[in-house]
């Protein structure tokens, strides 16, 4: 299951630079990520895999002095031509990030937020449809169903996070970005989550960034090591952690550096 | 390396560390008092003198509605004075001089006209009728009988005269003299008479001036924040705009004033004395203290809500409309609610464009003539008459009052609007 050969690669970067004004963040990413995988991105703090993620939904457009150069293409479609609609984009490349921040409204409008500002329920009972169903695929549905009126930021820290992860995948996307979104959390919320991504995973490309080795080694199916901006390994998550190629890999997974 | 090992040192140290502590303690309650004190005195002796104000001594007579002084078509424009004059003189029927009834007159105030005409006016019925009516009192007579003058004074030391005494003393032996509060303070107009004077006019024209500044300043100064701190990309010229912004609301207000007079009255030609231009006037005051506590309150907004909204596809505007601008509200409203208190306060910059003026009559739009409460206050202060100290303590607790009350408008909404994430 970890590397198969039929899953086709949905998110293709190459030569990704970033500059955030005089420093680079990135130098020349050469990355392909695969469609229905949970891609794990590791690395030591300040490495750029943060970085990186926000650049597949353009989230560092908003960042003043932050320049991209290089391309990365979804489905074939470059995410930073000038045809492309940012909103757009973000519509079909979602994300959850590492604090959980929903907003300050009722459990039921954070879900159907995205829906509603794309059109995409023409009818009430569509919009409960599509609040239930994301409700539902988070795991959260059971636990809010019946105060879907109380306010988002009443839930617990880990209620929150899967509200995020509901909100997300509320608007269908195709990606999901995850930015080390278990950090805030306890073991036990972490558990749900990790399952949460091994059941959406059938339906979604996932790219989490994570500082827990045994998280990526648990998650995922691939994975990227990243040091100082450039990627050092790539490859199936099995075969980073069993038999890594590079030495600093080997040192960082093992906890030597990093 | 800092903790003595010696077990009394330490002790001592830690004593040191608590008295340290103590005093510090002190003068902060010793600071706090002061100044709770200072604040005490000042309201306590402005409310005091204020009190006088707020009541007026009348005088009960009988009158003889005769239609010698009344014309049934010209309601207005009888001879009211010389009913209320004839009804006061019946009582002293030994006052023979043309000199001592003239004298005798005085004890009234020519508001007590304005008392049988209002009368009449509601009761047409009592046209050739003797009626009994309450008669305004002058304003010293009113003085001397809330003994804010004193009427042991030797004669030449007092308004009052000698004469004066003991025909009051006579209608107070009558029982005619009574004490009523004193409605003409929020139901009048400006009046060069102390006990008619009222504050109606000047807190009209301060509604009409905030009026205008609110309407003026509310809109652009939200937008002028939410481009410069939502929009607007961080550069060279938007510092400089910034800083700018700041240093606008440093500048002394009565050169907002100048600026008025030379721009909306010289180079627009606007009406001069107008809420208009002085509501124009207090915009331009204003707009930096919305801007400061707008952008203030967009840049509170913790930058993890708009992520959320812009990862799930929202655009600038939407992320704007649908998230920051409902969290920053409680903030630009107590900001807005604070400027336009400030601007109800000022007196120097409407000082340049002629709002400090006698305006007898209630401004009916914002072009008519007016001026506002603390001008009103300022120019009562400068009267002669000593009845005019307490009006003018009295306006300042009216003004004062509806400070408070904006204020506590803003506190409200605050809570009323603030959400917790």
């Amino acid at each position: 299951m970890s590397d198969n050969p039929q899953n086709k690669v949905k998110i293709e970067a190459r030569d990704v630079q970033v500059f955030y004004g005089e420093a680079q963040a990135l130098h020349g990413i050469d990355l392909d990520l695969n469609a229905n995988e949970v891609t794990a991105l590791i690395g030591p703090s300040g490495c750029g895999k943060s970085t990186f993620l926000r650049c597949i939904n353009r989230m560092n457009d908003v960042i003043d002095g932050c320049r991209v150069a290089g391309t990365i293409t979804i489905d074939g479609q470059d995410v930073y031509s000038p045809e492309i609609d940012v909103v757009e984009l973000r519509a079909r490349v979602g994300m959850v990030f590492q604090k959980p921040n929903p907003f300050p409204k009722s459990i039921y409008d954070n879900v159907a937020y995205g829906p509603r500002i794309h059109g995409l329920a023409q009818s009430r009972e569509q919009l409960d449809h599509i609040v239930e169903s994301s409700l539902k695929r988070a795991g959260l549905w059971a636990e809010v169903r019946d105060r879907l009126s109380a306010s988002g930021t009443s839930l617990s820290g880990g209620q929150q996070q899967r509200l995020c992860i509901a909100r997300a995948i509320a608007v269908s996307p195709d990606v999901v970005l995850m930015d080390e979104p278990c950090s805030a959390l306890d073991p036990i919320a972490t558990a749900v989550i990790e399952e949460l991504m091994e059941e959406l995973r059938k339906d979604y490309t996932i790219v989490i960034v994570t500082h827990s080795m045994q998280q990526a080694a648990r998650i995922s199916q691939r994975t990227a090591y990243f040091h100082l901006g450039n990627v050092v390994e790539h490859g199936a998550t099995q075969q980073i952690f069993t038999n890594p190629k590079n030495q600093q890999t080997e040192a960082y997974i093992s906890g030597k550096i990093g | 390396m800092t903790e003595p090992s010696n077990p009394s040192a330490r002790k001592a140290q830690l004593a040191k560390r608590y008295r340290a502590e103590r005093r510090f303690r002190a003068y902060g309650i010793a600071a706090i008092s002061t100044a709770g004190l200072i604040l005490f005195f000042l309201m306590g002796s402005i409310l005091l003198s204020s009190l006088p104000a707020f009541t007026q001594h009348y005088v009960t007579l009988d009158i003889d509605i005769t239609e010698r002084h009344v014309d049934t078509q010209d309601l207005a424009n009888s001879d009211w004075r010389a009913l209320a004059r004839n009804a006061l003189r019946a009582q002293f029927p030994e006052v023979s001089g043309r000199k001592e009834k003239r004298a005798l007159g005085k004890l009234l105030s020519i508001g007590s006209s304005d008392d049988v005409r209002d009368y009449v006016t509601a009761n047409p019925s009592s046209l050739g009728t003797s009626i009994r009516l309450p008669l305004t009192l002058s304003d010293d007579i009113d003085l001397l009988l809330k003994g804010v003058i004193d009427r042991d004074l030797p004669e030449n030391e007092r308004v009052v005269s000698n004469q004066d005494l003991a025909w009051l003393d006579r209608l107070l032996d009558e029982d005619r003299i009574s004490r009523q509060f004193a409605t003409r303070i929020f139901t009048n107009g400006d009046s060069r008479e102390p006990e008619l004077a009222g504050l109606r006019g000047a807190l009209v024209g301060s509604l009409w001036t905030l009026l205008v500044t609110l309407l003026a300043s509310f809109p652009l100064g939200v937008m002028a924040a939410i481009y410069l701190e939502e929009i607007a990309p961080k550069n060279r010229l938007t510092q400089i705009i910034e800083v700018n912004i700041n240093n606008l609301a440093a500048v002394p207000s009565i050169v907002f004033g100048l600026l008025g007079l030379a721009v909306f009255i010289n180079f627009f030609g606007m009406p001069r004395s107008a809420p208009l231009v002085g509501g124009l006037v207090l915009a331009l005051m204003t707009l930096p203290r919305i801007i400061i506590p707008t952008r203030a309150a967009f840049a509170a907004i913790p930058p993890s809500i708009r992520e959320a909204a812009m990862g799930v596809g929202a655009s600038r505007l939407q992320v704007i409309m649908h998230h920051v601008l409902p969290l920053a509200m409680p903030g630009i409203l107590t900001g807005t609610i604070i400027g336009l208190a400030q601007a109800a306060g000022e007196t120097a910059p409407l000082l340049m464009i002629g709002m400090m003026a006698f305006i007898v009559d209630l401004p009916t739009d914002v072009t008519a003539k007016a001026t506002v409460l603390p001008a009103q206050i300022y120019m009562w202060a400068n009267n002669p008459e000593r009845a005019f100290m307490a009006r003018t303590s009295a306006g300042i607790v009216v003004l004062l009052s509806l400070l408070l009350m904006v204020n506590a408008t803003a506190i409200y909404f605050r809570k009323r609007f603030e959400k917790r994430w």
